[in-house]
């Protein structure tokens, strides 16, 4: 064995509140999820979800039978809502995974009391992007035909294609947050499996934890794959996002054929998913208490990366304007000169507000520790997200070379229903999951807490 | 290799990590090799006290990782210029540039799903029964109680003496683990 290293760690800034023991953090978590009690809050957010869910399902009904055209989508925007909504959801996504991956290769350990739940986010997320193109295709049901396989009809995917990267990027991304998820949760389902009382928790939590018994020589391991599958989902979520802005950038239409689409894209993504990251946890931790465990640090931090990748996009805003202007081609002039006066300038500026002056506001500690104002910018963020790729989809599409073939694009009742519909989804399938699971990782706040740390005297 | 004496091992059980930590310096000082410890949450100290610091797990994940690598690539390879060429915008049958995205995500894909396979393999999960649940406290091991047990297929192992070796330790219980 090597000698002790000498290299001294600074004592690290206390991360949840003080006054917590083991036992307390894993009866505080737990009990959310193991007790007949179901907070007024929990009900209500699930009924709303659910409802909209109804309308979910009542649109995609309606799809099916009468299709597509049900939608807003003509000749020449035909990406309307449906790819709007894919890009925006996907985005939300990435914070999931900034979370758990990038901030766990970085030693960032106030980031374990939200990475649970921001994962589970990042599932959801991409569960309801995933449905867009799906829907979008018009016949869903023949989806396997974007997979390569041998085939009668003597067709395979076109891999020289963004759209079929995209497929790979968006499947791979479901199944590696899957995973991740899922090897977080182990450790945690065995405390569940030892404390729950019912039978059918017992067999229940007991099944999924399969046998987690906590060994040493086990958690060596899960430390190691923990580490191999941040260092993996690290890369993927990166590249994810940029294959996303391919099925723009490879395109020629003006407003879409810029090559620093991916970096804009991929700190757009991180923008949106920490706005909804805060929108989950201020009320969550309100209605169950967990202040001492999602602290007034964690929103801070979580403005902070706001308002950096904010001031991101919003340079990113400036570039491709100015870029614009400097290619010298007339068609990116007139698609950003039609933006800023055009049909969409109402929305254009609305995005701006929302994205660029808003954030601003971060820049106060003030308001950077009050929950209720942080909730507010989240939502406006959350908003100006989502026009913002309704003005890089739409407003591009729909006036791109010819003036002839111009038309503008108008969302119908459905496309609201469906947009609205899949936030219900999401929110069916988050409130399940704080009803069933830990919503922060158990074991992972244990090791922030000042008993965890092995005594000095120890080491020899 | 069961012992005629029938138990599993002997478990002791502590209050916090740090006297856990000693305590498994000290059995593996004393010679003890079959010893496992149990604990709510991950200790580095204690990977090292016990010696666990190497496992084949990265190796795995590199031989996933490069299985999907290969495997994106010659799926494209083979489907663009062998099995259907087809000329799309004057591009060459084998356009590799094309190519990396999907090598790329392959390679991530193999390599996790080797790795979550990997750590199950590795740990011998899913794994219905173990011996060291039989022990009563032992639901206290996900909660805030740390274990160490030194098991019966030890050449040092004595029931009397592993006793009182674990007993001097400052445990706060010594139990045996039935089979």
């Amino acid at each position: 064995m090597a000698d002790e290293q000498l290299i001294e760690t600074p004592e690290r800034e206390r991360v949840i509140a003080p006054g917590y023991t083991f036992g307390t953090v894993t009866d505080q978590i737990a009990s959310v999820v193991q007790t007949r009690h179901t907070p007024g809050f929990w009900i209500a957010s699930f009924v709303v979800g659910f409802l909209l869910l109804q309308a979910l399902l009542l649109s995609v009904v309606l799809l099916m039978w009468k299709g597509v055209g049900v939608w807003g989508i003509r000749t020449p925007v035909m990406w309307g809502f449906a790819i709007t909504n894919f890009v925006w959801w996907i985005g939300i996504g990435h914070a999931g995974t900034l979370i758990s991956a990038i901030l766990l290769l970085l030693n960032q350990s106030w980031r374990n009391s939200i990475n649970r739940f921001a994962e589970a986010m990042t599932l959801f997320a991409v569960a309801c992007a995933g449905l867009f193109p799906l829907l979008h295709m018009g016949r869903p049901w023949l989806f396997y035909w974007m997979l390569p396989y041998p085939n009668t009809m003597r067709v395979l995917p076109n891999f020289r294609s963004p759209l079929v990267w995209d497929v790979f990027a968006v499947s791979t991304y479901a199944t590696v947050s899957l995973l991740f998820w899922f090897v977080g949760l182990i450790p945690d389902l065995g405390t569940l499996r030892d404390r729950a009382r019912g039978l059918a928790g017992k067999y229940i939590y007991g099944f999924l934890a399969m046998g987690w018994r906590g060994s040493a020589k086990h958690w060596s391991i899960y430390e190691t794959a923990s580490l191999l599958l941040a260092g993996l989902a690290t890369p993927l979520v990166l590249s994810v996002h940029t294959v996303v802005s391919f099925d723009f950038t490879v395109a020629i239409v003006p407003g879409w054929h810029s090559t620093f689409f991916p970096p804009y894209f991929v700190a757009g993504a991180i923008y949106s998913g920490f706005a909804m990251v805060l929108v989950l946890a201020i009320p969550l931790r309100a209605v169950y208490g967990l202040q001492g465990l999602i602290t007034d640090r964690h929103l801070e931090n979580s403005g902070k990366i706001m308002l950096a990748t904010g001031l991101i996009v919003a340079y990113a805003y400036i570039m491709e304007t100015f870029m614009a202007w400097y290619s010298g081609s007339v068609y990116e002039q007139q698609a950003f000169w039609n933006r800023m006066t055009g049909p969409y300038s109402a929305q254009y500026w609305f995005l701006i507000s929302c994205n660029v002056v808003a954030p601003n506001l971060l820049w106060f500690k003030k308001f950077r520790t009050s929950p209720v104002l942080l909730f507010a910018s989240s939502i406006i963020v959350l908003i100006g997200m989502w026009l913002e790729r309704y003005m890089i989809i739409v407003s591009s599409l729909a006036q791109d070379f010819v003036p002839s073939s111009w038309a503008l694009f108008r969302a119908t009742r459905w496309d609201w229903a469906t947009y609205w519909g899949t936030i219900g989804f999401f929110m069916v399938l988050f409130f399940l999951f704080v009803r069933a699971l830990p919503m922060i990782s158990i074991f992972e706040v244990r090791t922030l807490l000042p008993q965890a740390k092995v005594r000095e005297e120890v080491r020899r | 290799m069961r012992k005629p004496d029938g138990v599993y091992g002997l478990m002791a059980e502590f209050d916090d990590p740090t006297m856990l930590v000693n305590a498994a310096r000290a059995a593996r000082e004393k010679g003890f090799r079959r010893l496992d410890a149990y604990t709510p949450f991950p200790i580095e100290d204690l990977t090292d006290a016990l010696h666990l610091h190497r496992n084949k797990l990265p190796l795995i994940v590199l031989i996933g990782g490069l299985t999907g690598g290969f495997t994106g690539y010659l799926l494209q390879y083979f489907t663009t210029v062998i099995y259907y060429p087809i000329n799309i915008a004057g591009r060459p049958l084998h356009s590799w540039p094309s190519y990396i995205i999907i090598t790329f995500e392959l390679t991530i894909l193999f390599a996790s799903i080797s790795a979550v396979l990997g750590l199950l393999g590795l740990c011998g999960l899913p794994m219905p029964y173990h011996p060291v649940f039989n022990v009563p406290r032992f639901s206290a091991a996900s909660r805030d109680r740390f274990f160490l047990c030194i098991e019966s297929t030890d050449p040092l192992f004595d029931r009397q003496s592993t006793t009182k070796f674990l007993e001097s330790l400052d445990a706060k219980e010594v139990s045996e683990v039935e089979h």
